[in-house]
């Protein structure tokens, strides 16, 4: 009985070819999408908290004590650049060029995890030198937890990319999944935008004090 | 393309587990990835969640019985009524709510099954965890007791680890919904079968959609106020602390910009589920189809711009009083429309009174009470008055369970046939809705007069000279009421399971397409995937209107569904097969939850669970 008539199948198969779906998106992009929609009001609540708070601490050190807008400008050059060689490594695997987009994925791994550490470099100076921690002032509080989230999507994202080449490496990721190294795509330039704003809110503009 | 009709083979050594093959026997149901297993999870889950939060309900009325009684002591008594709010909220409406779309979106919009199968069943767990992680805080150091929306600085001063409990607990399952409201508005937009355009769909499809948009856009801002009321407990930060130059209200504004929409996340389906029984027993179509799904939607946008009118009290000041009451005023307009076209769907209908039809009726007839004591606290000078007395609790009680629990007990009984192949007698049925719209009212309705007279919410009790003691004993024998009939409900539930199984497809002479397979469905829902033509396809598959306007049953023989659809016999139907994956990777959340509160080791534990779960999962190899 033909019975699979433009019937959208389930996960499994959907990896393999593109079922006809209702919208014409795969189903994995649409979920991504949503998922990073929602992601939007994650960062948004924490930004506003933020925000919000700017200006209020009672006690310092206060944000122009310890920001070395330099050393994050760097830091931040290096996360955007980042979303270049995601490109290029999909744009390698569309092209069936799985050497290529190994070095990609693993460039852009390394560019993130190079962000990350100089996260936590950044955050021992300030815990260390400025002696500004989680409990010392509201600013302390909410610099540490909102720019902490971000570190964590963009460890998850690491997470994600070396999983993908180390699959890669078995051969398992091949033109026709090049979806997947869509996906990961998707989400890692999301959390190198929401960067560009909490870059610009928390570092580059002054809070008075 | 390749395809077995059922799971074949344990995998081929590839991946952490051999892939579980059983899709029948107690053990299926941990691996299961079938909507509809999981649809009747959700169910039974939430109904012990129900009896839990109804005992828990008794427990609160017992004490204000009579005035000056001691029955359980202020804190018990706090613990009490927040653990009732929490599990109603959490633990029953949400995923009772979760049952239905579960097992009946695909079946209306004729998919297989959901978008991401073994995403469905880790959702589920994770509710399931989450719900038995908030539960476990009455023996690790008592339960949260700062009320169901914990208001800081209280939730964070309180020296029990009761609303750590809250904070983490709310945190997974508020994961559980939106890994599921992405999974399931991913379903409704992606996997209708040919000729399921958006404006064919069922109501109940379209208020599915508008709630788990709902959920994936407020979820978020709840989990960042519960991140940071964890945050203040748990590592002494400073954002809802005064004394560093922190604001409680941030927490209100986070807990209700998430908490407004919640209000709708809980109607909304049951006002979807009324907008398929009263058509069906009226025998007319939908009156206002598009008006109705626009409302939702509607619904669904204000709903995102009226959280302060939960604040009116707090002193954010007239002009943003003023613009939060008109806005919660507008609100009141789509849902008084959607009133309007039920009424419209019974006008000279050819009405029938069935128990579904009944609990569709008093849905609403109490949902109208609700509204209206609803549109009184957009008034802000008498919501001063109302704030905080049981006023408030009646009004809420209205359209959450005159509402909510109405519209999804009335679902119940309307596809128990369809869901379990056998019928809920009709007879106990009616009884059940008598005494529990009876016992509801005298309840509820009372709590109105003892709020306008200033009885204030959450007192563990009160003098009697305030003269409170009548309306409150008679709420309290209305809680016992409904108690009795929640227990005939029980009763008609397991005595349905004696008689034989095997009822026809469509028993109601229903509209949608969930009727037009057998009951209850095979695993592979359909084996053709129907086509659909037109809104209320299989009415339409059924009935043609003559000329004259009359109705006419299509011949037999017609393009019409027999009293026997196709069978088939799923040969060639791929489905997902089962998974030990969804279920592993969900004992992580609570794991780490232990760990955050009683030691780092074990929070690192549940990490590598979750991932070790996540990897396998990935890594598994298709049943094929």
């Amino acid at each position: 009985m033909a019975s699979d008539i433009a019937q959208p199948a389930g996960t499994h198969g959907a990896q393999i070819q593109h079922p006809v779906t209702s919208t014409g998106l795969p189903n994995m992009k649409l979920a991504m999408w949503l998922f990073l929609a929602s992601d939007c009001l994650l960062f948004g609540a924490l930004i506003s908290t933020y925000v919000l708070y700017r200006g209020s601490s009672i006690v310092g050190p206060y944000p122009s004590d310890v920001f070395d807008i330099g050393y994050t400008s760097v830091s931040s050059f290096v996360l955007l650049a980042s979303s270049l060689t995601m490109v290029l490594a999909l744009s390698a695997i569309q092209r069936g060029d799985q050497a290529r987009m190994r070095i990609w994925l693993l460039a852009t791994a390394m560019l993130g995890m190079t962000f990350v550490g100089g996260q936590v470099y950044e955050f021992t100076t300030f815990f260390h030198h400025d002696h500004l921690s989680l409990t010392t002032n509201l600013f302390g509080t909410t610099f540490y937890v909102l720019t902490g989230f971000h570190g964590t999507h963009v460890a998850i994202g690491i997470l994600m990319l070396l999983s993908v080449f180390g699959l890669s490496l078995g051969g398992r990721i091949t033109q026709d999944k090049a979806e997947t190294v869509e996906l990961i795509g998707l989400y890692w330039h999301f959390v190198d935008i929401v960067w560009i704003i909490i870059f610009t809110v928390v570092y580059l503009i002054p809070t008075g004090k | 393309m390749a395809s077995v009709s059922v799971p074949a083979g344990g995998g081929r050594g590839r991946g952490l587990l051999a892939r579980p093959t059983a899709t029948t026997g107690f053990w299926s149901w941990f691996t299961t990835v079938d909507h509809k297993k999981i649809g009747i999870l959700y169910g039974i889950t939430s109904f012990a969640f129900f009896i839990v939060g109804g005992s828990e309900a008794l427990l609160i009325r017992l004490q204000l019985a009579r005035p000056d009684q001691n029955i359980l002591k202020p804190s018990v008594y706090n613990e009490i009524f927040t653990m009732h709010g929490i599990t109603m909220v959490f633990l029953v409406v949400m995923p009772l709510s979760a049952a239905f779309i579960n097992f009946l979106v695909p079946l209306m919009i004729g998919a297989r099954d959901v978008a991401f199968p073994r995403l469905n069943a880790f959702s589920y767990w994770v509710f399931l965890v989450g719900g038995i992680f908030i539960y476990s805080s009455w023996f690790l150091g008592g339960a949260p007791d700062g009320g169901w929306f914990g208001y800081a600085p209280n939730s964070v001063v309180d020296p029990s680890r009761g609303m750590t409990f809250y904070a983490i607990g709310l945190i997974i399952t508020g994961i559980a919904s939106t890994v599921s409201a992405v999974n399931l508005a991913v379903t409704i937009l992606n996997m209708r079968a040919p000729g399921m355009t958006l404006f064919r769909m069922p109501v109940f499809v379209w208020m599915s959609l508008v709630v788990q948009l709902l959920l994936a856009f407020s979820l978020p801002i709840i989990t960042v106020g519960l991140v940071e009321l964890l945050f203040d407990r748990r590592f002494g930060t400073h954002f809802f602390d005064p004394a560093a130059g922190g604001d409680p209200v941030l927490w209100q504004h986070l807990f209700w910009l998430f908490g407004h929409p919640e209000v709708y996340i809980l109607v909304l389906p049951a006002m979807g589920i009324v907008s398929e029984i009263l058509p069906v027993f009226s025998r007319k179509p939908l009156f206002g189809y598009q008006f109705v799904v626009f409302s939702g939607i509607a619904i669904g946008f204000i709903g995102f711009g009226v959280w302060a009118h939960h604040m009116f009290a707090v002193g954010l000041g007239p002009v943003a009083n003023t613009a939060f009451g008109i806005s919660t005023m507008i609100i009141g307009v789509p849902t008084g429309v959607k009133i309007f076209n039920w009424l419209g769907t019974m006008w000279k209908g050819d009405i029938r009174f069935t128990t579904p039809m009944l609990f569709a009726i008093g849905f609403v007839a109490m949902f109208v009470i609700g509204g209206l004591s609803g549109v009184t606290h957009a008034v802000v000078p008498s919501d001063y008055q109302q704030t905080d007395t049981y006023y408030i609790v009646a009004h809420f009680h209205y359209v959450l369970f005159g509402g909510a629990i109405f519209g999804l007990f009335g679902g119940m009984y309307y596809w128990w046939p369809k869901v379990f192949g056998r019928m809920l007698s009709e007879k106990v049925g009616k009884l059940h809705f008598w005494m529990m719209l009876i016992g509801f009212n005298m309840t509820f309705g009372p709590m109105h007069i003892l709020g306008l007279q200033g009885m204030p919410r959450r007192i563990q009790s009160y003098p009697a000279s305030l003269g409170l003691d009548f309306w409150n004993l008679v709420s309290t024998i209305g809680s016992f009421t409904i108690a009795l009939s929640v227990l005939i409900f029980i009763v008609n539930a397991v005595s349905s399971f004696r008689k034989p199984k095997g009822m026809e497809a469509d028993p109601w002479d229903a509209r949608t397409l969930e009727w037009s397979t057998t009951s209850p469905p095979p695993e592979y829902n359909f084996a053709e995937v129907p086509v659909v033509h037109s809104l209320d396809e299989l009415w339409h598959r059924k009935y043609a209107e003559t000329e004259g306007g009359r109705v006419v049953p299509v011949a037999a023989g017609g393009s019409g569904t027999e009293a026997h659809p196709p069978q088939g016999d799923g040969h060639g139907i791929h489905l997902p097969g089962p998974s030990y994956f969804p279920v592993l990777a969900s004992i992580g959340f609570p794991v780490l939850g232990y760990g955050i509160i009683f030691n780092w080791p074990l929070a690192v534990a549940g990490v590598v669970i979750l991932l070790t779960g996540l990897f396998g999962w990935a890594l598994e190899p298709s049943a094929e």
